[in-house]
């Protein structure tokens, strides 16, 4: 079973390449072929879940038949299943969505799915510098979909975000080098036991988790490191920040919790209380900062880039309490907000193609004139402020949960607090959408208006493509928070092993 | 201050590296053209290279071929910085074509002035 594990990563690319190829001669068959790709991805994640799920230990796979501490390794635990699952299905739901939506050129779709190449590698990696090529490919990918949008503003935007996300790769790979310096390897699994031969309160150490951590924690977008991202989603077509607001973020906070736990493990936190001081700070902060930014966006897209912020720092908090049910929480919460965000952005694309509407102002009324899309819109916005029993209610409780049994009391107020701002944010948007007459004149929209490099149009109308896959994700929502007691029993050997209970 | 002098002085290859490191940030921030900044973040990354290639030094160490007997430099450092420095190159393909795209689109590459015609926009 190991062996579909490096497919994992191989097929997107292989895919990538045959699209350009295949979509050079055949426009048409571009899409087919991406969306068969995606099938058969999501299809090798599920698969490969079900094993790890199965059997209840982690696989590994050698790369090139190298032996571990000295070759690559791939390693998929209980953790790295999941969001490998998550990866696959967000990106088949949004390439659906993105068929009508667009950009369609095959150029976009070579980039969408080598994104998906990058995001899987970053799961499933068991090496500190391969996870750093890893992340670069994401980043590559990442910056050019952001560049796809219809305007010079996405030129702007994917250029700052690819300065300051190299930046904070860059970092990254010091910290690498740092550890590296210190032991010697590269391999996760050797790292944790030789760092802790070197001893926790070694300078290099030390050192090289602050570099790792913030570098991370660019990319996850925690305030302040954050100013890539409101931008960058802003200016992208709605396919591609639905896209990456559901999956770059996630994965990125993923690969952080994999080093806390894996590399430098709960002992290291335990021993350096500067550590888990840190970055329970950088995270509150975050929660708290992200959700007033987001209150003062009259933007929606922009409104729903610093919840992210937000919710994000809420992922990170859950994971560095490093309490058994602080880590489940922010898990369900990981995989939760990939499908709320991803929504929500999904959801405010289709409504901008059907009444124009893109700012606060415009969503009056909007309940009459797409009360299908309000309808799920409404319900993502009301699960990610944590209205039970949607999955963004068990995250957070779970998290929270956590932070009052290891009396981090300051964290379970800023949970408090910030699921009051996140009402607050979008509570006055489901008032314009439903309880108030949508305004006399009508918006002119100018369809197909711009037209870009990667042969971007705005589409004229919504296919039920679109509307099923935002009507899915609101379900999904819904569905996922009774399921996650089901996930916390899959999920509880892979957190035996990380917490070392 | 001897020490440190010492330290310094024995240590001249890290300096160097942290020397290019600071002059990358300060270039990304600093410059308000966006090809400078681009440059700068090529220092910077160049910077991280240094480091790498630097910590596979050992006294006395040769090339690491087979034929070579004697101690060899460590050969891991230098294969990882080959794929750095070619992430670094699609990293500033891809800088240099937002920015040409940029350039079309507002007829100019000064931050300042990009900012200004956005928000009036």
């Amino acid at each position: 079973m190991s062996d579909l594990v490096p497919l994992l990563v191989a097929v997107p690319i292989l895919a990538a390449v045959l699209t350009l190829g295949v979509g050079h001669l055949v426009r048409r068959a571009a899409w087919p072929l991406a969306a068969l790709a995606a099938v058969v991805q999501v299809g090798l994640a599920a698969s490969v879940a079900a094993t790890v799920y199965a059997s209840g230990e982690a696989i590994s796979y050698e790369l090139g038949g190298f032996e571990p501490p000295y070759g690559i390794e791939l390693v998929v635990d209980g953790l790295s299943a999941a969001v490998v699952v998550l990866v696959a299905v967000v990106a088949l739901g949004v390439l659906v969505y993105a068929r009508r939506a667009g950009p369609r050129s095959p150029a976009f779709l070579t980039e969408y799915l080598l994104l998906v190449a990058g995001l899987s590698g970053m799961s499933v990696t068991g090496d500190m510098f391969n996870l750093y090529v890893f992340l670069e490919i994401t980043g590559l990918a990442a910056y050019a979909l952001v560049a796809t949008g219809d305007s010079g503003r996405a030129a702007v935007g994917a250029l700052k975000y690819l300065v300051i996300g190299t930046v904070g790769a860059s970092l990254f790979l010091l910290g690498v080098g740092y550890a590296f310096l210190a032991t010697g390897t590269l391999n996760m699994a050797d790292l944790s036991v030789r760092l802790a031969e070197v001893g926790y309160d070694a300078t290099l150490v030390r050192a090289s988790f602050a570099l790792v951590v913030v570098g991370l924690a660019v990319k996850t977008a925690l305030y302040p490191l954050h100013t890539w991202q409101p931008e960058a989603y802003a200016s992208a077509p709605d396919s591609v920040s639905a896209f990456i607001a559901a999956l770059v973020s996630t994965v990125s906070a993923y690969a952080l919790a994999r080093c806390v736990f894996s590399i430098y493990t709960v002992d290291f936190l335990a021993q350096v209380p500067l550590a888990r001081t840190g970055l329970l700070t950088l995270a509150g902060v975050s929660i708290v900062a992200g959700s007033v930014l987001a209150v003062l966006q009259t933007e929606i897209k922009r409104m729903l880039a610093y919840s992210s912020v937000s919710q994000f720092g809420l992922v990170v908090a859950g994971f560095t309490l490093a309490d058994p049910a602080s880590v489940t929480g922010a898990t369900i919460h990981l995989l939760g907000h990939a499908v709320m965000k991803g929504g929500l952005f999904l959801a405010a694309g289709a409504i901008a193609v059907i009444a124009g509407a893109r700012t606060v102002d415009e969503y009056d009324g909007l309940g009459a004139r797409a009360p299908v899309l309000s309808g799920s819109f409404a319900v993502l916005a009301l699960a990610m402020v944590g209205v039970p029993p949607a999955v963004g209610f068990v995250g957070k409780w779970y998290i929270a949960l956590g932070a009052v049994q290891s009396e981090a009391w300051p964290i379970a107020v800023v949970i408090l607090v910030s699921t009051l701002l996140t009402l607050a944010y979008f509570a006055r948007l489901l008032e314009r959408m439903f309880f108030r007459a949508a305004p006399a004149t009508e918006r002119v929209t100018a369809p197909g208006a711009a037209v870009a490099d990667g042969g971007y149009t705005r589409p004229d109308s919504v296919s039920p493509g679109m509307v099923a896959v935002v009507v899915l994700a609101a379900a999904l929502a819904l569905v996922l928070g009774p399921a996650t007691s089901q996930f916390e029993q899959l999920l509880r050997p892979t957190l035996e092993t990380l917490l070392q209970l | 201050m001897t020490e440190l002098l010492d330290l310094l002085l024995t240590r001249y290859n890290y300096v160097a590296a942290v020397l290019l490191l600071g002059i990358g940030v300060y270039m990304i921030i600093e410059s308000t053209n966006l090809v400078k900044k681009v440059v700068g973040l090529n220092v910077f990354q160049t910077g991280i290279f240094l480091f790498f290639i630097t910590s596979a030094y050992r006294e006395g160490g040769g090339p690491p071929v087979l034929t070579n007997p004697g101690p060899y430099v460590s050969p891991l450092p230098h294969v990882l910085i080959l794929t750095a420095i070619v992430v670094g190159v699609s990293l500033v393909a891809v800088a240099l074509a937002l920015i040409v795209r940029i350039y079309s689109e507002y007829g100019t590459l000064d931050e300042d002035v990009l900012r200004e015609v956005q928000t009036g926009e």
